[in-house]
């Protein structure tokens, strides 16, 4: 049972539209025992409705297995870093602290830790994990390097990252876009008309500059 | 008589909503089959496979072949299993009973469909037939609301027959009907790969329509620009190529200054509209008064946005114009969509691969179950109860007199002050909940206050089958099968997966049973929804929704047929079994039977119609007393009144509670802070919630999701004012004033069971 090779893992955050198909699928694939391993952040609620997902990126070199005291978790030849072995793992949570990109997590009631293993049961057989089957927006895909570059002409995948001094090389890649994304939209009065119109009559005290009328001033609430 | 007879806590002890007892399917649990079938939520009619086992759905795994979803599904989605084996079903027939601390006693089947018939008859032989009404729904499937609609004319010959597709979808249809005569999206959604422009009006593609997301996104990846319209940054808008913060209820005026603007810098297909269309001059004619700068006042647009959108609209080879509830759900619902379909229209972008326009459906089958005769003025195959070729015909098929077809009835919520005013006295119900889903539902409790017999069927005790003296135990989506027809016009197949258990039956089996106890049976002997898709077929023959080509065969083999689909080619007359059915609609060389062959539009001329998309200020709207717009929607992880979805455990705890949305700069003046309690009045009620404190919403707007009841149902804020024509609910503007609570609301100290 291996991955197929062929077959990799793109996560596109700007695509994400933060619906939770990927966690509330996530918790129904058998290895996971009817936890989620996928995270999904949501950035700034109160300034934007930006969410990012967050699989666990299975880096060739694992920090978390570095770390691991007990040796619990590995790598398989196919580059897809497994949760803890039960048998091993004596939920330090050495891994939870160390891992750059806040992947594991461990389950205190059960004493283990436990991560996305790219639903392992399924990608061994030839199918796609839950979350990147179910994904609405195709925020998560996976398929290969071929399909992705054909059907996403704006971005590229990236598998390299720098944290300070470390350099990590992952399975899992994010895109990129290729040209500078404009700027995406915080805040609804950026595209509102700053004045407002006939509505209201603002004396300002000579000198005193306000830079950001507030259109809403005459609202009476 | 049908006040509630317990208090609400003390029925919602007994019949939910609880949370449904399982997380998910037993790891390692295998399947012993995998059902091909749908999703039962919202239009978009997702492909799935449901596991089963021992009569149990026990999980789903995603059906990746289906071609409009290829596997991809939603939160709701993912979850939809875990309503099967759920402590909130129920198994029997129940009679209202005020003895018992629930206030139903449960009653055997049998018992209960005879004193349905007994109530009826003794209603109807007192107050005439019209005394008992009949409210349907959209989630049903094409055959149940076929058999409804006959249920209604045929066996209790009552006009009064309604569903809640008129909460929904009517904006659309009607405008529709009016410009192209035939009510559907123009394209499949695999079009939209390679245009250049979609205009989103009103849509919040990401929550309500999800899948949808991914084809948009995959249209930019190939260059196309995103123009959203909404008075908030929902997830599409995010990153959208132009942002329209359209001040609520002002769509009609801003699609009059962006058609303006295009026909000023010649951005308008003259041609197009020479040879295909009639009335563009009154339209322009129209359109003269809005100018940039009075759009922009009116809509709270900047001119620059307009412009901006002229442009990009104007100026493209191709484009996909889609809106939704957003722009419908307005007293002015299909003005605004007709708005729409002018700039359409104008562009002449239509009838070709990558240019399209369509209303995104909301309900599971928006799209069918406004076909075929659940409508107060409609028979099947989108026929007119008013016009005697289309009487003369269906009541052919149904073998009964014309003159003994009742004429039209009354939209869902006339026939609510009908029940209020006495006319109504009693009512059957499925697939409605009407108590949390209409506006201003403390009118709506009264009135059901008002009935003297009403029966519910459900599978769960819903908010307003509280107030029933008979409920009768239905099925759940996965317990039938029967067609519907999702958001592209592709009619596909519900399959079943598992049996219904206890008392429960197919709810087309459950109105056969009324009809027989009635001592009506003719007509209502069907044996399987497939007889019933067969007198279906006849019967929308030759009408405009012409299913007749379609089987179930033609479904499975080309997974869906896009209607018209037709028995016999309407050029020729020959039969024509292989007819494909019609995935894009207006094609250049295409041919339909109201043309025939005069054009590519459904009226006898062949032509679309421009019609003046009047701008009118919404109905009850901001004042010095209630200064705020208040509009509602949907969150991604609920589905309409939550019948469902408030009981699936997952879903639940996705989006406990509704939240008020509201800016900062609203927020700081009215001295509230994120998660504190926060009232909201209107001038039909008052609800306190948590505040969402966000800058995605306009300074001057709030936001509630609708998908609660009781003292947290946003219905109890919003107006009955409806469109004239389409008689739709104004749901997405009303005014109201905000001000922070006097302190936590009393139902926040008595927890309900599924929190
Ligand atoms: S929690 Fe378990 S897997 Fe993680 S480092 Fe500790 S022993 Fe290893
Ligand atoms: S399923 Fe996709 S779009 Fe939805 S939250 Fe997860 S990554 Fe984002
Ligand atoms: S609710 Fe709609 S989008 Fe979600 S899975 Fe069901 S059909 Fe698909």
């Amino acid at each position: 049972m291996t991955v197929h090779q062929p077959l990799e893992f793109f996560v596109d955050p700007s695509r994400c539209i933060g619906c939770q198909s990927c966690v509330q699928a996530c918790s129904e694939c058998d290895t996971h025992r009817g936890e989620s391993m996928i995270h999904l952040e949501f950035i700034d609620r109160g300034h934007s409705v930006q969410t990012v997902p967050m699989v666990c990126m299975h880096c060739e070199q694992p920090t978390c297995a570095e770390v691991c005291p007990a040796d619990a978790i590995k790598r398989t030849a196919d580059g897809v870093v497994q949760s803890a072995r039960k048998p091993r793992c004596i939920a330090c949570g050495n891994c939870v602290m160390a891992c750059p990109f806040g992947v594991p997590e461990l389950y205190i009631d059960r004493a283990i830790m436990m991560k996305c293993d790219m639903c392992y049961d399924r990608t061994s057989v030839g199918k796609r994990p839950m979350c990147a089957t179910v994904c609405p927006s195709q925020a998560l895909f996976f398929g290969t390097r071929e399909q992705i570059e054909a059907i996403r002409p704006q971005s590229m995948p990236t598998n390299r990252f720098r944290f300070g001094e470390q350099v990590i090389t992952t399975r899992v890649s994010v895109m990129v876009p290729r040209a500078p994304a404009p700027a995406p939209l915080l805040d609804v009065t950026a595209a509102m008309d700053e004045r407002p119109a006939n509505r209201t009559v603002r004396l300002n005290v000579i000198g005193a500059i306000d830079p950001l009328p507030d259109p809403f001033a005459e609202v009476e609430v | 008589m049908a006040k509630i007879p317990v208090d609400e806590l003390a029925i919602t002890r007994a019949y939910g909503p609880h949370v449904s007892a399982k997380i998910r399917g037993a790891p390692g649990e295998e399947p012993e089959r995998l059902v091909k079938t749908h999703c039962c939520f919202c239009g978009q009619q997702c492909g799935i496979q449901l596991k089963v086992r021992n009569e149990q759905v026990i999980g789903f795994e995603p059906w990746e072949e289906f071609p409009f979803n290829r596997g991809m599904l939603c939160p709701k989605g993912v979850k939809r299993y875990l309503q099967g084996s759920h402590p909130d079903r129920l198994l029997t027939a129940l009679a209202r009973d005020p003895s018992q601390s629930s206030g139903f006693r449960p009653i055997a089947y049998d018992e209960a469909i005879a004193k349905v018939a007994r109530e009826i008859e003794r209603l109807q032989e007192t107050h005439g037939h019209g005394s008992v009404g009949v409210l349907g729904g959209a989630s049903l499937t094409t055959e149940k609301t076929y058999l409804l609609g006959k249920f209604a004319r045929v066996c209790l010959k009552t006009p009064f027959i309604d569903y809640n597709g008129r909460l929904c979808m009517v904006s659309a249809g009607a405008a529709n009907k009016k410009a192209f005569g035939i009510d559907r999206t123009t394209n499949p959604w695999a079009d939209m790969i390679g245009t250049e422009v979609i205009w989103l009006a009103g849509s919040n593609v990401a929550e309500c329509s999800p899948i949808t997301t991914n084809y948009v996104w995959q249209a930019r990846e190939r260059g196309a620009k995103v123009i959203v319209q909404d008075p908030r940054i929902t997830p599409i808008a995010r990153t959208c190529d132009l942002y329209l913060p359209v001040r609520p209820g002002r769509d009609a005026a801003l699609f009059a200054g962006v058609l303006q603007l295009m026909i000023d810098n010649g951005w308008i297909d003259r041609d197009f509209i020479e040879a295909h269309t009639v009335g563009f001059d009154e339209v322009a004619k129209y359109c003269r008064e809005w100018t940039p700068a009075r759009t922009a006042d009116v809509t709270g647009v900047p001119e620059r946005s307009l412009r901006k959108a002229a442009e990009l609209w104007g100026q493209a080879k191709s484009s996909f114009f889609f809106h939704a509830r957003g722009i419908e759900h307005h007293s002015n619902g299909v003005q605004n969509a007709l708005g729409t379909i002018n700039l359409v229209l104008a562009s002449g972008r239509l009838g070709k691969p990558n240019c399209g326009y369509g209303t995104i459906v909301g309900q599971a089958n928006g799209q069918g179950g406004r076909e075929h005769g659940m409508k107060c003025d409609q028979l099947p195959g989108w026929r007119e109860i008013t016009n005697p070729d289309h009487r003369k015909y269906i009541a052919g098929v149904w073998d009964i007199e014309e003159k003994d077809l009742p004429g039209p009835g009354v939209d869902a919520y006339e026939l609510f002050r009908k029940i209020d005013a006495g006319e109504i006295k009693g009512l059957v119900s499925i697939c409605f909940n009407p108590k949390v889903s209409l506006p201003d539902s403390d009118f709506v409790t009264r009135a059901l206050e008002k009935l003297e017999f009403y029966v519910a069927i459900d599978f769960f005790l819903n908010d307003t089958a509280r107030h029933a003296d008979v409920v009768l135990p239905g099925s759940l989506h996965e317990e039938d099968e029967g067609t519907v027809t999702q958001v592209e016009g592709r009619v596909i197949k519900v399959n079943k997966a598992v049996e219904c258990p206890g008392d429960a039956r197919q709810d087309w089996r459950i109105v056969q049973d009324i009809a027989r106890a009635l001592g009506r049976p003719k007509g209502f002997t069907f044996d399987d929804p497939r007889a019933i898709f067969e007198e279906l077929r006849v019967a929308s023959k030759g009408g405009v929704a012409d299913y007749s080509g379609i089987t179930y065969e033609k479904i499975e083999r080309q997974m869906g047929v896009f209607w018209p689909c037709y028995a016999e080619d309407p050029r020729t007359g020959k039969a024509s079994p292989d007819h494909e059915g019609t995935p894009r609609l207006f094609a250049p060389d295409s041919y339909n039977p109201v043309a025939k062959g005069a054009g590519r539009f459904y009226f006898p001329d062949g032509k679309a119609r421009f019609n003046v998309a009047d701008y009118r200020t919404p109905a009850d709207d901001v004042d010095e007393a209630y200064p705020l717009f208040l509009t509602t929607g949907r969150v991604v992880s609920q589905f309409l009144s939550g019948t469902q979805t408030r009981r699936i455990g997952p879903l639940v705890s996705q989006y406990p509670e509704p939240r008020i949305e509201l800016h900062p700069r609203l927020a700081q003046k009215l001295g509230i802070a994120d998660g504190e309690w926060t009232t909201c009045e209107t001038r039909r009620g008052t609800i306190t919630l948590k505040a969402m404190v966000v800058t995605t919403i306009r300074p001057d707007t709030i936001f509630i999701p609708y998908h609660w009841a009781g003292e947290k149902s946003a219905n109890r804020l919003t107006v009955a004012a409806q469109d004239p024509i389409s008689k739709i609910p104004q749901y997405k503007v009303c005014a109201c004033r905000v001000r922070k609570a006097d302190g936590a609301p009393s139902y926040a100290s008595v927890l309900e069971p599924q929190q």
